[in-house]
């Protein structure tokens, strides 16, 4: 598919060059000279010329690689020379995806019943899903860029854990009151930020994840501080408890007892906790909140003009997004049992924002594969040791290359008279705060 | 004022003023729209049109003056009082932008949508009717879509409802944004240069859309047009800003005729422009 655009042979060659110049400015000291200090304290150096020139050579051929990739897969002309029947094809397999994923989301506790670790694993990533879902409603439907998503899932996970330790509420009792009081932060963190856009916005809600977090550490007398809230109880079957009792579930039930029957039972709270976060923001899409939302995201003076309340359609986006957050956070206490500010540092809130921008803003079944990819797949990058981190990360830059808008860019309308067609990425903004 | 209370005016604006520090966009201007009719605000560019239409939208908070909105009720509302979203939420003065702002991302039908955001949130309960799916909220979303299915029809893009607004060609952009607008149910709809980059049919169509929801709406249109042939076919009443102030107003045919107007919109200096006037009186 040669257009216009793409650029030729020479062209591919002095970018090649050029990266390959940086590489050995760059790399010239750091790896073409090694400097130690001597027996006597002199400065002693030895040259690696040999590491340095493999280490431009690598760049030089990695450019044209990356050059070539990106021409073949890449969006470069403004028409995709792909088979119409491969294109439908594509889309029939693309319509199975989230039923498939859906059936199988839910037998994985029948088909890994001996295997914990992957059990815990489909936990950890559906508590993304949960998250990624949540942050989406404020991220990809509203655009407002938010840093400190982590600050309501910390507001949730220490709601239910005071309660319940406090004053001994069940789980089932609290759930709700954590996703309550995290709306009621999200509102809070609104107010302030209501004037921001874009790169302000972000930096303050940044700032407020931080300041959670500050909060919860030196709080001693209610948190407990570095040292966390321990003892959390572990959720009951609408007051059945998973345990060995004679008033336990097994015992109730005439069964066996075994401890895997709790890590099911929590896969599939945590399940229908998702699926209940994917529910309401489809059906919040389609009334008019939602729209207001996404009208905001495309054109917030359009809006004004249109007679919609700017602040309370934000206020409302941060609500549902925070109390989604709290909900999962409530969810993670009584699953960990004991939680401590330090699992509620800004690496979490970047991660769920990466599902985010990954799965492509504003779609429900590209954040779930994103999560799956993200947290799924650098637990099968375990084996690579301290590469895990590089591997993934350039697994990243991949994928932005070729899908610059995420795993599902386009998107899909909330009503429709005749036909329900996709709306491509290049037409939907991004949002700008 | 004497001609306020013989000419039933939906919009009086009495000595409005607007600086930007030192600049004065707009300078003790006083005009009135009447009720059911279209009046046009024109004037060369930089005198200040598009100003006095931010002020009046709620985009500006004008500096002196005051703005008055007459409802076909009785009841009047000041809308420099106002401001933002209220605007057109409360006083039902809806608009259009001089470069078009649409939803893109989102199809016709959904910133038709969009454009009815106020009776539907209240239709669904705030949400929470809507979020259950209560029969209520089925009628008035089903009712909500007829309304934008009309106006596409009207505005002859029904064929095009589902395709996004940012695919749409200029022309049709114009006439959605319009519809748009329509859907709020305004009682004074402000149209900023709707035929800017029309060609002669989309401007004829244009203006047949315009009479239309004059006569079938009812409702009172306020434009700003530097597209002559559309002001002098549509418009009851003109009004001619140059400096921001005010330097003519009447019928189209008053308006053409009078040497102020021409000699503003020749570019003719001070001195010229006096001994124009001094030779028309």
């Amino acid at each position: 598919m040669q257009t216009s655009r793409a650029p030729g042979v020479a062209f591919i060659f002095k970018k090649a060059l050029i990266s390959a110049l940086v590489a050995l400015v760059l790399f010239s000291l750091m790896i073409g000279v090694r400097t130690e200090a001597g027996s006597d304290g002199q400065l002693t150096y030895w040259t690696r010329f040999g590491d340095l020139a493999m280490m431009v050579a690598t760049v030089f051929g990695g450019s044209i690689v990356v050059e070539l990739l990106r021409q073949w897969w890449g969006p470069v002309g403004t028409v995709r020379v792909v088979p119409p029947q491969v294109t439908s094809a594509l889309s029939f397999a693309g319509r199975l995806v989230a039923p498939v994923l859906l059936i199988f989301t839910f037998l994985v506790p029948v088909i890994f019943y001996n295997e914990r670790y992957i059990l815990d694993l489909g936990i950890l990533v559906l508590t993304y899903v949960m998250l990624g879902w949540g942050l989406n409603v404020v991220v990809g439907l509203a655009g407002l860029l938010d840093l400190g998503y982590v600050a309501f899932y910390a507001v949730g996970a220490y709601s239910y854990a005071l309660l319940a330790t406090n004053f001994g509420l069940s789980f089932w009792i609290c759930l709700p009151l954590a996703g309550i009081l995290a709306a009621f932060w999200g509102v809070l963190l609104g107010f302030p930020v209501l004037r921001l856009r874009g790169d302000y916005l972000a930096i303050v809600t940044l700032a407020f994840g931080e300041i959670i977090r500050l909060v919860l550490l030196n709080w001693q007398s209610l948190t407990g501080g570095p040292n966390g809230v321990t003892g959390i109880p572990r959720p009951t079957m609408f007051g059945i408890p998973l345990s060995p009792g004679d008033d336990g579930l097994a015992a109730k039930l005439g069964i066996e007892f075994s401890p895997t029957h709790r890590i099911v039972f929590l896969f599939y709270l945590i399940l229908a906790l998702a699926l209940l976060t994917n529910w309401v923001t489809i059906r919040l899409r389609r009334l008019p909140i939602g729209r207001a939302w996404e009208a905001l995201r495309e054109d917030e003076v359009a809006c004004r003009a249109l007679g919609i309340n700017t602040t309370t359609t934000k206020l409302t986006a941060f609500a549902t997004g925070a109390m989604f957050g709290g909900l999962a956070g409530a969810f993670f206490a009584t699953r960990q049992g004991f939680i401590s500010p330090e699992s509620f540092t800004f690496h979490e809130s970047a991660l769920v924002l990466a599902i985010v921008v990954l799965g492509g803003m504003g779609s429900q079944l590209g954040v779930a594969l994103a999560a799956l990819a993200m947290i799924g797949g650098f637990e099968l990058f375990r084996g690579l040791d301290q590469y895990r981190m590089l591997v993934f990360g350039m697994a990243m830059v991949l994928l932005m290359i070729w899908r610059p808008r995420g795993l599902i860019g386009h998107r899909a309308p909330t009503v429709f008279l005749e036909r329900n067609q996709a709306i491509s990425s290049d037409l939907v903004k991004e949002g700008h705060g | 004022m004497s001609a306020d209370q013989i000419l039933d005016h939906i919009l009086s604006v009495d000595h409005l003023s607007m600086r930007f520090g030192g600049i004065v966009a707009v300078n003790d201007l006083s005009f009135g729209a009447e009720r059911r009719k279209i009046t046009a605000l024109i004037g060369p560019n930089g005198a200040g049109k598009t100003t006095v239409f931010n002020c009046i939208t709620g985009f500006y908070k004008p500096t002196s003056g005051s703005m008055r909105l007459a409802h076909d009720d009785g009841h009047n509302i000041q809308l420099e009082r106002l401001n933002d979203f209220r605007i057109s939420k409360q006083a039902k003065v809806a608009r259009t932008f001089q470069n078009i702002r649409l939803f893109p991302g989102m199809t016709a039908l959904e910133n038709l949508m969009v454009a009815q955001h106020n009776a539907l949130m209240r239709a669904s309960g705030l949400t929470l009717l809507g979020l259950i799916g209560a029969p209520s909220w089925r009628v008035a979303e089903k009712a909500a879509i007829d309304l934008a299915r009309t106006w596409l029809e009207r505005i002859d893009l029904l064929d095009r409802a589902d395709d996004a607004a940012g695919n749409l060609p200029y022309g049709d952009q114009r006439r959605l944004e319009i519809a748009r607008a329509m859907c709020t149910e305004p009682a004074l709809l402000c149209l900023d240069e709707p035929a800017a980059g029309l060609n002669a049919r989309e401007s004829a169509s244009l203006s047949e859309l315009l009479l239309s929801i004059r006569a079938n709406q009812g409702t009172s249109i306020l434009l700003i047009e530097h597209d002559m042939s559309v002001v002098m076919e549509i418009s009851d009443h003109v009004v001619v800003m140059d400096y921001g102030v005010k330097i003519a107003e009447g019928t189209p045919q008053h308006v053409r005729d009078d040497p102020r107007v021409i000699a503003a919109y020749l570019g003719a200096d001070e001195e010229e422009a006096i001994a124009v006037m001094e030779s028309g009186t």
